[in-house]
């Protein structure tokens, strides 16, 4: 891998690695007098850096590369990125399901700090999301504006840069959480210093997109680039602004968030509400609207279609975060116009479900044949279905009931089980065998068994938090003929306790197919080329003889 | 004149209503735009097989 690095990219690649090991101690040195959390993190910074450098000087005096590579599209980067994404989506759902067994079981917990609710939750969904979602996003980026573009990428250095300086934030951010490093923003919880990290690391990456773009071969722009640049620079513009804070001290982690009150609250769920849309939201359409017409080898059913549902997205989603605050001391009209506004976002929404559930339309033999089309299709049915439900929920009477309940939960978990991890585990099993060369995933039984578990876990999960979230709803706000409550809290607690297991159970299923889909995929890249080529043909798309 | 809370409200239910619905309708029109189709159509055959090297 090194050695497809030019000289030039080599000497590059160390002194940045000099630089930030030279970071992490001046971090380390900086906090270490007051037994600050940042001392932990200066370390990690340093191992991180001196890590990679070990990997990049073992190469670092082999023969510069042959002008051949420039002749293929640069692929190294996209293979590791696959392979850390499942690597974070292990973590991040072990995690999420030990997390989901201790609501079930609160006693059953190590008597520590780090084992706490309060910090493995961001470490969960921290890790899903970022980890995993970012680093898919992150590789199936840079493959889709290679191949749209015709064009290989500008250099061999920056998206090195881009993934591994992406995942020092994730380990910075991580970590963190389990030593009580956090500034309480949810989905932003990582402090200052990690937060200046990833805006460097975030512009290369928008550079990297650009120039990619600039010296594309293919004049048209394919419209999955469009979702993934609006991903990008979304994100660029949502992470700086609700992150703007005040260090307590250079030496420390502390930090004071620029804004306060009801100001602090707006800011921080236009973030949260556009962190969904355009983190969890637009890169996955652009992998959607790329990944399922090649896999289907059929067109988009509507390019157009595609148009209008990428301009309706990116107006109407900025507006929307408000929803969160219904009843609360936010003026009242801008609870109202979140609510519109996110009524309005079912068109955009439903279009995209539609173009690739209508793509499909004539190829449902491929459908029922194919696990990997298939994980692509029930992620659409899962959008579709999460974005109706989200919209529904914005509205500010069902808020009521549905607010701080299991529903919300329910209503995350079918977006991210259903619609984003569907979605990048089907472009994986696609892309898997491309990259590497390989006819087939090799065992598409387990592409099956992965299929099954991850749909009959999202169900779990999914019906046993609707159920519960109404339940708690109902509880708080059932009323005796005195006019006081009829629950107290604690009485509904007790009633969730079959769906925390019922959940948990689903979260189980879940993972079990996310360990499946790790193991096929580490057996299909450790397959031998000359294997591979020999083996029977079991996946080929059946000759279906026309029905005349 | 002081850029206070009521004129914000203002332009946001003036302007902003406007300068919305003005961009809605060019994105609608540019997609939808007689001329495009063969364009768009073209754009979405070409993905289905790009797997093999960059252009020169």
């Amino acid at each position: 891998m090194v050695s497809n690095l030019t000289v030039g990219e080599r000497q590059g690649a160390l002194a940045i690695l000099i630089v930030l090991t030279l970071c992490g101690l001046v971090m380390a040195a900086a906090a270490a007098g007051h037994g600050d959390p940042m001392e932990m993190h200066g370390y990690l910074v340093m191992l991180f850096s001196l890590g990679v450098m070990a990997i990049l000087l073992r190469g670092f005096l082999a023969p510069p590369p042959s002008e051949a590579r420039l002749a293929s599209y640069y692929d190294d980067p996209i293979k590791v990125g696959i392979i850390i994404a499942m690597i974070w989506a292990v973590f991040g759902m072990i995690i999420g399901d030990w997390v989901a067994w201790l609501l079930a079981y609160p006693d059953a917990t190590f008597d520590a700090a780090w084992a706490s609710f309060g910090r493995m939750r961001p470490a969960h969904t921290s890790g899903v999301i970022f980890g995993f979602g970012g680093n898919a996003l992150i590789a199936t980026s840079f493959h889709v504006m290679q191949r749209t573009s015709r064009a290989r990428l500008p250099d061999q250095l920056s998206p090195w840069f881009v993934l591994l300086g992406y995942n020092l934030f994730c380990l910075i951010g991580i970590s963190g959480y389990f030593m009580g490093v956090t500034q309480s923003k949810e989905y932003a919880e990582p402090e200052w210093y990690a937060d200046i990290w990833l805006v460097v690391v975030w512009v290369a990456y928008f550079i990297l997109y650009m120039r990619t773009l600039a010296r594309r071969k293919e004049p048209h722009i394919y419209v999955a680039n469009w979702y993934y640049l609006a991903f990008i620079l979304v994100v660029a513009i949502l992470h700086i602004v609700n992150n703007l804070a005040v260090p307590v001290s250079f030496a420390g982690a502390k930090s004071y968030s620029l804004f306060a009150g009801v100001q602090d609250a707006m800011t921080q769920w236009w973030y949260g509400h556009n962190a969904v849309a355009f983190f969890l939201t637009a890169g996955f359409l652009g992998m959607m609207y790329y990944y399922l017409p090649k896999r289907a080898q059929r067109p988009i059913y509507s390019y157009r279609m595609s148009i209008v549902g990428f301009w309706g997205i990116t107006f109407f989603y900025m507006w929307a975060g408000s929803h969160h605050l219904h009843y609360t001391a936010l003026p009242e009209w801008v609870q109202t116009l979140g609510m519109t506004f996110s009524l309005m976002l079912l068109v955009p929404s439903w279009i995209a479900a539609a173009n690739a559930l209508l793509t499909l339309n004539g190829a449902w033999d491929r459908v029922r044949d194919d696990a990997t089309l298939r994980f692509m299709m029930m992620a659409a049915v899962f959008y579709g279905l999460s974005t109706f439900e989200g919209s529904f929920m914005a509205i500010r009477p069902v808020n009521a009931l549905s607010h701080y309940t299991d529903w919300t939960i329910a209503h995350v978990h079918a977006g991210v089980l259903g619609w984003v991890s569907l979605i990048v585990f089907g472009s994986f099993y696609a892309l898997i065998p491309w990259l590497w060369k390989r006819e087939r995933m090799y065992s598409p039984t387990l592409v099956e068994v992965h299929f099954w578990l991850a749909l009959s876990g999202t169900l779990v999960y999914v019906f046993s938090m609707w159920n519960s979230g109404i339940i708690q709803g109902l509880m708080w706000r059932t009323y005796n003929d005195s006019g006081t409550l009829t629950y107290s809290f604690l009485d509904s607690v007790v009633a969730m306790h079959p769906y925390y297991v019922a959940r948990a159970i689903g979260g189980l299923l879940f993972l079990s197919g996310t360990l499946v889909g790790c193991y096929n995929m580490w057996r299909t890249i450790r397959w031998s080329s000359a294997i591979s080529a020999a083996a029977p043909d079991e996946l080929a798309p059946p000759e279906l003889l026309p029905a005349e | 004149m002081s850029i206070d809370h009521n004129l914000l409200v203002a332009v946001s239910k003036s302007v902003g209503l406007f300068y919305l619905i003005a961009m809605a309708a060019t994105a609608l029109v540019y997609s939808c735009w007689p001329a495009n189709r063969e364009r768009f159509n073209k754009a979405a055959r070409d993905i289905i097989d790009d797997e093999d090297a960059p252009w020169q």
